[in-house]
């Protein structure tokens, strides 16, 4: 176990791959966050009229064998993609890399919906007899699967899990990866968030039935985060994964390094299946403050959370403006604008869209956002155009989901 | 289905088991295992599949007809003679 005073506490992000509704690798997302562009596109799901969704686009047979598709999952897919090019982009000698000593932590709101609706609707046409419910049904849905698909395809044999936190996964998976490097069980980490979501029918007929899915004319204006006009979510695929390593083992082997995690806090709102409280959502990023010795001033940039629900988007406006108050040189943007909720992804997809921010200085802003919800009244959100900043040397990236889970991590410019 | 045409099924099914192989060599007296990528996954997968598209039910005690496509073959004719093809 290495002590806080340590160099060895410190974790670092070396390797970044990531596939998005707007882009397969970080350079593409970025551009496409500063320009604007949505991800957002119609969607066919089984029993219900076409949808609105974030779809990605990746060449899933880069890294995997058309055989190796068909076995897995949609979301196995997404982590093995998302792992080999974090891999590729860390620099690794990965053959003499030992593989037992390395980690898999990858956070998911949900996995094994997709294969139980397609297995049904597959009986359903047999007479729903159970002789013709296939055999693959169990390693696709064990909830580790998406992991367990990463150590076969990069032969990592140290441990894997996946971390179950709703829609706070995505920097659940990160802050799993922290604990285990600063406990010594593992030398690397490949952690992040992914999520298949969109596959499964069953989360757009819950999100309707809840009065929470988005519905637009124009599918690119449909994700409102803020906007007085916004009328729910837009469900999204994707994946954000990083190889996350102590910092004197990426220096020494020269290592690219995009940022230093230097806070984080996970809490739960013990309070509503569903509803958010900004009571816990705030204690949550002072906690993650407090971890990193920040005060809320430190903060340059929060990726928030908004989903584009009516009191979602509420509860965490009240939690920042508790935490942060009006401070203008503070910008506040969302992801979810661009491309949907990636659900398991989307706390690592945030963090990472905000990234490149340490190199260029500018926040990516907050699409759709027309006019306000005087409800939400956050005075810094980046509006529709990019900002280019005084400085970037903190992100704070919140992320929270159903049963009252909250997960914030705050990322810092690299510096020695 | 004539012998030739269940060939033909047998072969279209295992195309699809195995995405990635070329399997337009393949030897009909020896074992697929010998000649592909073949686990016992794959395997269940042939099963399944007779099962699904001809309602072909097969008992585990026959799973050694399966061994190669000549026995597959074999086996299989009588139960699918009287089917159309596809």
């Amino acid at each position: 176990m290495f002590l806080p005073d340590s160099d060895d506490f410190r974790i670092v992000l070396t390797g970044v791959g990531l596939t998005s509704p707007n882009g397969d690798n970080l350079d593409d997302f970025r551009a496409n966050l500063l320009a604007g562009k949505s991800g957002v596109v119609p969607f066919e799901t089984r029993y219900m009229p076409p949808v609105l969704a974030g779809v990605c686009n990746f060449d899933a047979v880069k890294h995997q064998k058309r055989k190796e598709v068909r076995r897995g999952t949609r979301a196995g897919s997404v982590a093995v993609y998302c792992a080999n090019e974090a891999v590729l982009d860390a620099g690794l000698d990965w053959e003499n890399v030992a593989k037992d000593r390395v980690g898999v932590y990858l956070g998911i709101t949900e996995h094994g919906n997709v294969e139980t609706e397609n297995e049904i609707f597959e009986i359903s046409q047999f007479d729903y007899d159970t002789k013709f419910w296939t055999h693959h049904h169990n390693p696709r849905t064990v909830a580790n699967s998406p992991a367990g698909e990463v150590t076969l395809s990069l032969g990592v044999t140290g441990p894997h899990l996946t971390v179950g936190a709703a829609c706070a996964a995505g920097n659940a998976g990160f802050i799993q990866a922290v604990q285990m490097l600063r406990l010594g069980e593992v030398d690397m980490a490949i952690a992040g968030g992914v999520s298949e979501s969109i596959h499964t029918f069953g989360i757009f007929a819950s999100f309707n039935s809840q009065g929470a899915l988005a519905s637009n004319e124009d599918p690119t204006k449909a994700s409102r985060p803020f906007d007085t006009n916004r009328n729910g979510i837009v469900v999204a695929e994707g994946g954000g994964i990083c190889t996350v390593e102590r910092l004197p083992d990426a220096k020494a082997r020269g290592a690219k390094i995009y940022g230093e995690i230097v806070g984080y806090a996970m809490n739960s709102d013990a309070n509503d299946f569903v509803l958010p409280d900004s009571n816990r959502q705030a204690e949550c990023i002072r906690l993650a403050l407090k971890r990193a010795n920040l005060t809320a001033d430190d903060i340059d940039i929060v990726s928030s959370h908004a989903t584009a629900t009516e009191q979602g988007d509420i509860e965490e406006s009240t939690a920042l403006r508790e935490v942060f108050g009006d401070r203008p040189s503070l910008a506040i943007n969302n992801t979810k604008s661009f491309i949907g909720h990636a659900m398991g992804a989307a706390g690592a997809l945030e963090l990472l869209g905000n990234v490149p921010a340490f190199n260029d200085g500018i926040a990516h802003a907050t699409i759709n956002l027309d006019q306000m919800d005087p409800r939400c009244g956050l005075k810094q959100v980046v509006a529709n155009e990019p900002r280019q900043m005084e400085k970037v040397e903190y992100i704070l990236n919140n992320s929270f989901g159903m049963l009252g889970i909250n997960s914030v991590l705050i990322l810092k410019k690299y510096s020695e | 289905m004539t012998s030739e045409e269940i060939r033909g099924v047998v072969l279209d099914i295992l195309t699809n088991i195995a995405p990635d192989e070329d399997l337009s060599d393949l030897d009909d007296g020896q074992p697929f295992r010998d000649q592909m990528e073949l686990d016992s996954m794959d395997f269940l997968d042939i099963v399944m599949e007779l099962r699904r598209q001809y309602r072909v039910q097969i008992p585990e005690e026959d799973y050694e007809n399966l061994i190669t496509m000549s026995s597959t073959v074999t086996y299989l004719t009588p139960m699918l003679k009287d089917v159309d093809k596809p």
